[in-house]
């Protein structure tokens, strides 16, 4: 018991349960389409409507920008629900500072489309299909993850 | 687009996202306590969604000879190389500065936080910049 609240000080079920939920979406999306459903291709795929450099016009981004935008419109939606129905309709907010939200969403969006995905590319498909490749990615952005989380923490708070 | 098959993945959207705010990945500060080593909840997270994913990947192919509203089964396959083990470093990074990953900067407007709209700038603006320099 004191261990269980000392790994986990707000709860573990919410987690655990969430992350089942997670998983059967990206498992419907399989089942139901064929599709493999990371979240960081769509931060290029919609660049495709835009930008006509021959990088943002291959087919795996122009084949796929339709849905990954209707993907990630559930994603909003999923959201609301929860809010809506679980959260009281109080609106969330953060205090991590706007700067931190820019560079560090630079990065994220930067590295993610460098190295082919992120927590749910990688982390959950990538794992899900036991991938070595990925396996090693989500091994490496979680040590870069924890370095910076912790330096960010002392020198910058 | 082919209307059942949006719909389809729109409601696998629509659980993806419920997923994450029940299980609190759309605030940053929960995120970070993770990283910072204050709550291990995010394993369970992720966890709980490979297990999932994993048997669905596993049997689906053996039980179906294709998915139920297309003609194959996609494969992504991964590949180890200097793009991926920098891109990866760099996602780290990134993720540690804000604590905000793209499914989360997605999902969480839907829970009225404007302040991820910096974030989801930034992703966009690393993606836009990813690619124009690539070859």
């Amino acid at each position: 018991m004191n261990l269980l609240q000392s790994l986990f000080p707000l709860g573990w079920q919410h987690y655990l349960m969430g992350g089942l939920i997670i998983g059967c979406g990206a498992a419907l999306l399989f089942v139901l389409t064929g599709r493999i459903g990371g979240m960081s291709t769509v931060f290029s795929s919609t660049w495709s409507y835009l930008v006509q450099r021959p990088f943002f016009q291959q087919p795996r981004f122009v084949e796929s920008r339709n849905w990954r935008l209707v993907y990630a419109a559930g994603l909003i939606i999923g959201a609301l629900l929860w809010w809506l129905g679980f959260a009281g309709g109080k609106p969330e907010a953060t205090a991590v500072p706007v700067w931190q939200l820019v560079v560090g969403g630079f990065f994220v969006g930067y590295g993610a489309r460098l190295g082919n995905g992120c927590t749910s590319g990688h982390g959950i498909c990538g794992l899900g299909s036991l991938q070595v490749p990925s396996l090693m990615a989500v091994l490496t952005f979680m040590a870069t993850a924890f370095l910076t989380a912790n330096v960010a923490a002392r020198w910058l708070a | 687009m082919n209307i059942a098959r949006s719909m389809a993945t729109l409601l696998a959207g629509v659980l993806f996202g419920f997923g994450l705010s029940y299980a609190t990945m759309i605030r940053p500060e929960v995120v970070l306590s993770f990283l910072r080593f204050q709550d291990f909840g995010l394993m369970l997270v992720m966890g709980g969604a490979v297990l999932v994913v994993l048997v669905a990947y596993k049997l689906a192919p053996r039980l179906m000879t294709r998915p139920v509203l297309d003609d194959h089964f996609h494969e992504h396959p991964s590949v180890w190389n200097r793009d991926t083990a920098l891109g990866a470093a760099l996602f780290g990074v990134g993720w540690g500065l804000c604590g905000v990953c793209p499914g989360p900067a997605i999902a969480g407007l839907g829970t009225g936080n404007w302040n991820l709209l910096w974030a989801l700038g930034g992703i966009a603006l690393g993606a836009l910049v990813q690619g124009l320099r690539a070859k």
